[in-house]
């Protein structure tokens, strides 16, 4: 459905993604992981057509994607998009934030629109906050309304741009727990993220990229358990025990992957 | 004291035929002004290289001539082109075009405080630029841009004196023919002092107001 193909971008002279390919099928789960830096959120933007790309094609069920086109806009509400700083919009109630893109982008009556907002809201446990105000919700629960408001535009694909980076980790839970229910329903995601257990669990496949490229891709636990390029397994174990090379130099030799670090204490 | 009320009662009906003016000219440079100045910042804003430049070039050229030339202009020189205004007309067209270009410079700013996420966020439902700025980012402008754009009015409301240099007769304006006419210039003027203040404090009453109303909403 979402096809990539020797994608290249530059940002003036950092040359960021240097030939990335893939092919997203309809209904996969696919995580793309890896070090900052690395274009993982950049090569995601480039999908919804937030940020331009200077060569390669992407395409999305055979329209390509180019965000100087008229088409980008049709393409949007196709492909929805969750970010990592939430950014609902503020001077707008959770309802209307999620309201507001099928009453003004697609013009559906605003009864039917209404229904169908409160029902996503009730999806993501917070049929009770429908009259509040952005900030006056914890990150998570914005999060959520976030995830609501681009389930209304009804996409083919949600792409999600570290979605619980920003959370703290007690609010993380509710999010992937919205986004897990997601996956089992059969929606189409992308999903950048660092939270290894989720794409562990919830992922078809994983990419992990590095400086630009695709160094490792998988399937998801096969990557996670046993990745093969020493890259991967070093960034794992960074990112899983991120105090490892601080406080425990010689216990990190012995965490190489995610299913042998279940069984160990943190240092 | 008492001669101040005895001289207040006798000028005072001509001083507000001046303000009558006064208030004319503040109130339609004001829409001129605010129109005009939402254009040109939304040119400047538009992405469109060559809009963005004519914009910034009319700011500019504005900016850069005092009111009361760019006033003189409009009422002197364009007869000369056909286009004869009355005085009124010239005022107010004039002192708007020349409030145009701060009040383009108050809603640029304004419309560029927005956190560039919600451009994103917009942009990800699927939003054109216009349906954009007309629900998401000037909405949240408005509370950025209403400050600058009380003291803008007070100012305004002020400028409008300049109005008396192409003959408008306004409050200023009479102030100085029955001072000039009877000599009692601290009556006379103090009155007309006070004639701003009237009019000037409630507008500082209802900035403050406006402030506070859309500051409550998170």
């Amino acid at each position: 459905m979402i096809e990539l193909a020797n994608v290249e971008k530059s940002f003036g002279t950092n040359h960021v993604i240097k030939g990335f390919s893939a092919s997203i099928q309809k209904g996969e789960v696919v995580c793309i992981i890896g070090p900052s830096g690395s274009g993982k959120s950049t090569i995601l933007r480039c999908i919804n057509g937030l940020e331009s790309y200077d060569s390669g094609t992407i395409a999305i069920e055979g329209l390509r994607v180019d965000r100087h086109d008229a088409s980008i806009r049709q393409i949007r509400t196709q492909v929805a998009m969750v970010f990592q700083r939430f950014n609902l919009f503020p001077h707008r109630t959770a309802l209307e934030n999620v309201i507001e893109g099928p009453i003004y982008v697609k013009n559906e009556p605003r009864a039917e629109a209404t229904q169908r907002g409160r029902a996503l809201l009730a999806r993501v446990g917070l049929a009770d906050k429908e009259t509040a105000y952005p900030g006056a919700l914890s990150g998570g629960q914005q999060q959520r309304v976030a995830i609501a408001r681009a389930l209304a535009m009804a996409p083919k694909a949600i792409l999600f741009d570290e979605p619980t980076s920003s959370l703290d980790p007690e609010l993380v839970g509710d999010v992937l727990g919205a986004m897990r229910s997601l996956a089992e329903e059969g929606m189409t995601m992308i999903v950048v993220t660092h939270e290894m257990g989720f794409a562990r669990e919830v992922a078809d496949r994983v990419l992990f990229l590095d400086q630009g490229v695709i160094a490792e891709e998988g399937r998801a636990r096969e990557v996670l358990t046993n990745p093969h390029n020493p890259r991967t397994q070093d960034i794992l174990r960074r990112v899983l025990h991120p105090l490892c090379g601080v406080l425990a130099p010689e216990r990190v030799s012995r965490t190489t992957a995610v299913g042998t670090l279940e069984g160990t204490t943190p240092p | 004291m008492q001669r101040f009320l005895d001289h207040t009662i006798e000028y005072l009906p001509i001083l507000l035929t001046g303000l009558k003016l006064t208030i004319l000219v503040t109130l339609g440079s004001l829409v001129v002004a605010t129109l005009l100045g939402l254009v040109w910042a939304l040119m400047r804003v538009s992405g469109i290289r060559a809009l963005a430049a004519i914009s910034r070039t009319a700011i500019n050229l504005i900016r850069g001539i005092p009111i009361i030339v760019q006033l003189f202009y409009i009422y002197f020189v364009l007869p000369d082109f056909g286009i004869t205004l009355t005085a009124l007309q010239a005022a107010i067209i004039g002192l708007g075009i020349a409030y145009s270009a701060y009040q383009a410079e108050n809603f640029r700013s304004g419309i560029e405080a927005i956190d560039h996420g919600q451009v994103e966020a917009a942009q990800s439902i699927g939003m054109g630029w216009v349906l954009m700025m007309r629900r998401v980012i000037l909405p949240q402008a408005v509370r950025i841009v209403l400050p600058p754009y009380g003291n803008t009015m007070i100012m305004m409301l002020k400028d409008s004196s300049q109005a008396s240099t192409i003959t408008v007769a306004e409050l200023a304006l009479q102030g100085k023919l029955i001072a000039s006419a009877t000599f009692q210039n601290s009556t006379v003027f103090t009155l007309v002092a006070l004639l701003y203040l009237t009019m000037s404090i409630p507008l500082i009453v209802f900035t403050g107001w406006l402030e506070k109303k859309f500051g409550r909403r998170a």
